[in-house]
């Protein structure tokens, strides 16, 4: 203990070394942990998608297999959903949440670690299926009973199931750590309706999270039972309803899909005033849209099942709640376009990146209203029409709004700003390039292009919109290098950028970047909304950063890491056989309970 | 684009306006450009949704331009100069927030009510006299059975224009989805289940259709065609396909071609009236009238045959059918079976 | 001993925002967690009732008589389960060590009645295989089953630490959470022998 006050003194972390990354518990280490892993994925996604846009890129082509391509379009999906949007929105809650509620950690800072090494094993784990005998190739969706034993005998399946099960854990140990840091480890004064935007759509995601993923869990444990031991969940022979896979996994889908949105929300809504330098118009309503959101996207599940013939009482059921749910979105966007009404604002990178976002996700969401309609809908579901409205609302949406973040937030967590030159073509290279590939999406779809589908004829008139979305890609590319050299560039060369680079309202700003082991010297009170735009901002800036007395931070652990180890071995033996699943079982015994009487202060 | 269900002059110049902006290269290019678009109904029902989808897109591009102008226009007209003054804090304004929650709220009703009344109008049940077809999804081919008029089939639907089609729908083996553009909306095919779908054919035509839920390898060669045909033009083909099987003459080609298809595995999987019972693959007693073989992938001419047989998955990935090698049979015996099959008009 | 000790202080040392203890809402957002969880389970059981192709069908072969006996048992145990977290709160290191194994032992007695049970229908037909609803019941009693299981080497690990001496007053939170997640599978029981056992 004696070490770890002593070290609070320096201002960057003392400890270095490949060790102590494994044992961190830090969340600001965590948090670089899961970008920086996410990032990797994101890149493995893109290529996936890449391969994909080739093969599409002119009709009968045979660049790759069908397996092959349907192998593609489920890891993709798979992976930009699971293993970078989610994992990226991860390391902002990691890195920031504790940050902007005053605090010194997350409320299990060893839970935490777990979260994290458990994704990444589960993730690499779900790479392997590459290597044996074939990823899975039944969508992201996995819809049953494509999934059954009889239609995909491979052990593609498997490792999806089996892969997802080990992730879902990964985001439960997340989620519940983060709805009690925010519940009740902020800094005194700190309401719940002082707490910034982005902390509250975190609060509201970790819920999400929490009550979604034992839905898929139970989902995809009938399916491993199914595919395992020979029960009858989704076999129709004996009677059973393969629609129960689709009303399951969609009750876990949809909320899935605010899981992916709400974050990128939040970070824009931080990213809107400071560069408007003003507070975000009408924050409360702002607030309540987004619980609503969340409460509803519980009640819509059945618009992804338009076609599958529920009957007209049902369908209209769906759709009004489906449409119900625009009006708290549409408000939303108001309020954003409201918050920069009026104000001084500078387009810096991230600023560009926030505007970006309302423009690409109105686009989204108008294209979602239009499926609202199960008539409309059941002429562009299962098009590329679809395929255009999910990357408007996940690339155009969660992904530009996740870039936001990074610009904004990279000088805080590294110390150095990127760079603006570099930052702008980024922007406009990656608005552009989404726009060519992904805008064409919507007039294939209508013109009858079904998705999943490795070819096309050439009759069809789908040839040079094809083509000109391939080309797209090729932007797309070209945008993400230039982010990865201003990245590198930056982290040498960077502009030193101080405690506050951006005028910025709320705690985070208070404090040296990159910040202390320890955060904050001593715990500031809170009176307001923006804390630092008000008279009480310079004395806080004081407050956090003078120590006060001894600091006790929780030494690093390798049991998290150890425990995460033992369960993916666990679940992996499912699909290679017990030598691999006893050592589990008993690295995860002995993990878990070295943790659980491991002193953890 | 048609208007004429659209009641009001305004609302037809406004629809006119919007909707063919975003849609102007699509209202002017043609069906034989685009067989399979949505965009171009040629059915009761289909109609109904295209127009549906006019309303959908009239509003959409309204919003569209309202909430872009106004994004652009304040990016542009607040943006930092230098000496500007420190903007108010604002942090919002009741009124204005509650009026930009009730203008959607009032959009989404004139778009819900005929949602709503498209949706209990196009799953109402069929017309007393509609043509009952059957519809079976196999990996990876479509089925269809007459169960009134004894005709099954496979890849291409005849129907006559002008008669309401009742469709049930069913599959094999995993789920599948029924579409064709210009007659409507797609309806899944599922396991277990026997699906609706109805809609009376408009316009003489040839239309193309295909699977539309991912159902495994060859789930892109799944494709089938719709032949809208004048009364008697079907009346003479639904005629012809309940005559049995043309005999092919003694001494010829094609009765040494029935001898191999009898001999051989052929008649496992495949039915010819009178001549075998399979039922795994698509039936071939009329296979010689059909213009497309292999799930519609290919034309029914002899040389596309000729290589169907001879290797089937080498050609349509996942396909079911075996190699003529995994058959154990001769390549020499493959002019015979086509010309056979040919000569089953 | 000592390092067990300082770790409490520690703990009581952070006031929370709430006033509440973070572990103690860490689990209760987890049993949130877990109504999702079962609430799937339970509502495929019901959505499948009756959609069996072959027998037997639950009223030939749910022995309520029995299972009533072992749904009391676990009720009990909740009662047990009580009586130690008052006996810890209240430094009764005896009392805390009796309940303890008491609900410990409890809850062996029903997983022994569901194992009985279990190679009794075995014996009589009805395997996962065998139709939905062997598919249905034997995962979501099983699941339970699991639960309850966890729940019994926690009680176990709870009362070594006891006999130890490592359970003193200071940690009565410790048996409080085991105690709610005791609680908990005990109500989901009481759902289950409801929708399962009694409304067939």
């Amino acid at each position: 203990m004696a070490t770890t006050t002593a070290a609070i003194h320096a201002p960057v972390q003392a400890e270095s070394g490949l060790w102590s990354w494994i044992t961190t518990v830090d969340h600001k280490r965590i948090g670089i942990l899961y970008g920086t892993t996410a990032f990797v994925f994101f890149l493995i996604g893109g290529l996936e998608a890449t391969i994909m846009r080739l093969q599409l890129m002119r009709p009968d082509n045979t660049l790759v297999s069908p397996d092959f391509y349907n192998e593609l379009f489920t890891m993709h999906g798979t992976t930009m959903i699971f293993l970078a949007v989610m994992p990226l929105s991860a390391s902002f809650f990691n890195f920031l949440i504790p940050l902007m509620i005053g605090a010194r950690d997350v409320a299990f800072p060893r839970l935490n670690a777990f979260s994290y090494w458990i994704f990444l094993f589960g993730a690499i784990f779900l790479n392997l299926s590459f290597f044996f005998g074939g990823a899975p190739d039944v969508g992201w969706f996995g819809y049953s009973n494509l999934t059954s034993k009889q239609f995909s005998p491979g052990h593609g399946v498997d490792f999806w199931a089996v892969g997802l099960q080990i992730l879902g854990i990964a985001s439960l140990a997340a989620g519940f750590n983060f709805i009690v840091t925010i519940v009740n480890m902020r800094a005194p004064g700190m309401k719940l309706m002082r707490m910034p935007l982005f902390v509250w759509m975190t609060l509201v995601t970790s819920f999400l999270i929490i009550l979604a993923f034992p839905v898929i869990t139970v989902a995809l444990v009938f399916l491993l039972f199914d595919r395992f031991t020979g029960t009858n969940f989704y076999v129709p022979a004996a009677g059973a309803d393969p629609v129960l896979w689709q009303h399951l996994f969609w009750l876990f889908g949809h909320p899935e899909v605010y899981i992916l949105i709400l974050p990128a929300m939040g970070i824009i809504s931080e990213v809107l005033p400071t560069f408007s330098r003003k507070p975000l118009f009408g924050y409360p309503v702002v607030v309540y849209s987004g619980i609503f959101i969340g409460f509803m996207g519980w009640g819509v599940w059945s618009h992804h099942m338009f076609a599958v013939g529920l009957g007209p009482l049902a369908d209209s059921f769906f759709a009004l709640t489906t449409m119900l749910i625009a009006i708290p979105t549409g408000v939303k966007i108001f309020n954003w376009l409201g918050t920069i009404w009026g104000g001084r604002i500078e387009f810096k990178t991230a600023m560009l990146f926030a505007l970006g976002f309302i423009a690409m996700f109105t686009m989204g969401g108008l294209s979602g209203f239009m499926h609202a309609s199960p008539p409309a809908d059941l002429q562009q579901t299962d098009t590329y029409f679809v395929v255009a409205h999910i990357h408007y609302v996940l690339y155009g949406g969660a992904i530009m709004g996740i870039f936001a973040g990074i610009y904004y937030w990279f000088p805080k967590i590294t110390g150095r700003k990127l760079g603006e030159g570099l930052g702008q073509l980024h922007f406009w290279l990656n608005f552009v390039a989404l726009n060519v590939t992904f805008f064409p999406m919507h007039f294939v779809g209508l013109l009858g292009m079904p998705r999943r589908i490795y070819t096309y004829a050439p009759h069809m008139g789908f040839d040079w919109m094809n083509l000109l979305s391939t080309a797209g890609v090729f932007g797309i590319i070209a945008a993400v290098l230039v982010f990865m050299w201003n990245v590198s560039r930056s982290l040498r060369h960077g502009e030193v950028a101080g405690p506050d680079p951006w005028g910025g309202a709320t705690l985070e700003w208070a404090i040296p970047s990159p910040p202390p082991a320890h955060n904050f010297g001593t715990i500031p009170t809170v009176h307001s909304l923006d804390p630092l735009w008000h008279r009480e901002g310079p004395e806080l800036v004081k407050t956090a950063n003078r120590i006060g007395g001894p600091i006790h931070m929780p030494p690093g652990s390798h049991w998290p890491m150890a425990s995460a180890l033992g369960i993916t071995l666990l679940l992996s033996g499912m699909v290679f056989g017990w030598w691999l699943g006893i050592p589990g079982v008993l690295i995860t015994l002995y993990g878990i309970y070295s943790w659980a009487f491991e002193p953890c202060t | 684009m048609r208007f004429r269900t659209h009641p009001m002059m305004f609302r037809r110049l406004m629809a006119a306006l919007l909707v063919v902006l975003p849609l102007a290269f699509v209202a002017g290019c043609s069906m034989q450009d685009y067989p399979q678009s949505s965009l171009h109904p040629h059915s009761n029902y289909a109609q109904w949704i295209q127009t549906l989808l006019e309303q959908l897109t009239f509003w959409v591009v309204i919003i569209f331009v309202v909430v872009q102008a106004l994004l652009i226009y304040a990016a542009i007209r607040f943006r930092s100069r230098p000496g500007a003054p420190d903007p108010k804090p604002i942090h919002g304004n009741t009124a204005l927030e509650i009026g930009w929650t009730i203008a959607p709220a009032l959009i989404l009703t004139l778009v819900a009510v005929p949602t709503v009344l498209t949706i209990f109008k196009s799953q109402a049940p069929p017309p007393e006299d509609a043509l009952q077809v059957r519809v079976v999804g196999h990996q990876w081919w479509w089925e269809f059975q007459y169960p009134d008029l004894g005709i099954t089939t496979a890849s291409e639907l005849h129907v006559p224009v002008g008669v309401p089609v009742n469709i049930s729908l069913e599959t094999a083996d995993v789920i599948h989805s029924f579409w064709f553009p210009a007659m409507g909306g797609k309806r899944d095919v599922i396991p277990g289940r026997t699906n609706r779908l109805w809609f009376t054919p408009s316009d003489i035509g040839q239309y193309p259709g295909q699977c539309a839920e991912l159902c495994g390898t060859s789930h892109a060669n799944m494709r089938m065609a719709l032949m809208v045909q004048a009364p008697e033009e079907f009346q003479a083909w639904v005629a012809a396909q309940q005559l049995p099987p043309i005999e092919p003459e003694a001494g010829t080609l094609a009765a040494q071609g029935k001898q191999y298809f009898t001999q051989g595995q052929c008649i496992v999987c495949h039915m010819i009236q009178g001549v075998s019972a399979g039922v795994i693959g698509p039936n071939l007693t009329h296979v010689g009238s059909r213009t497309t073989i292999a799930g519609g992938i290919f034309p029914n001419d002899a040389a596309d045959l000729g290589k169907w047989i001879i290797n089937a998955p080498a050609r349509k990935p996942g396909a079911k059918m075996l190699s003529l090698k995994d058959m154990a049979m001769s390549p020499e015996q493959v002019p015979a079976i086509v010309a056979y099959l040919q000569s089953l008009k | 001993m000592a390092v067990a000790t300082a770790t409490v202080a520690a703990h009581e040392a952070h006031p929370t925002s709430t006033g509440l203890n973070s572990r103690k809402m860490l689990f209760w957002a987890f049993l949130g967690s877990e109504c999702m969880f079962f609430g799937s389970l339970i509502a495929t059981y019901l959505v499948y009732r009756g959609r069996d192709q072959v027998g037997p069908h639950p009223h030939e072969i749910l022995n309520i008589p029995f299972t009533s006996v072992s749904a009391f048992v676990l009720l009990m145990s909740s009662l047990t389960m009580v009586l130690a977290l008052a006996a810890v709160q209240h430094g009764n290191v005896r009392g805390t060590r009796i309940w303890l194994a008491a609900t410990a032992l409890l809850g062996m007695t029903f997983l022994a009645g569901q194992c009985y049970e279990f190679t009794q229908f075995y014996f009589e037909g009805l395997a996962l295989q065998t139709n939905l609803f062997g598919t249905t019941f034997f995962v979501l009693t099983g699941f339970h089953g699991t639960h309850v299981t966890v729940g019994v080497i926690w009680l176990w690990t709870l009362f070594v630490m006891a006999m130890q001496g490592r359970l003193p007053r200071e940690r009565a939170l410790d048996v409080e959470i085991a105690g709610l997640y005791w609680h908990f599978v005990d109500v989901v029981w009481i759902a289950i022998f409801t929708l399962v056992y009694l409304i067939q």
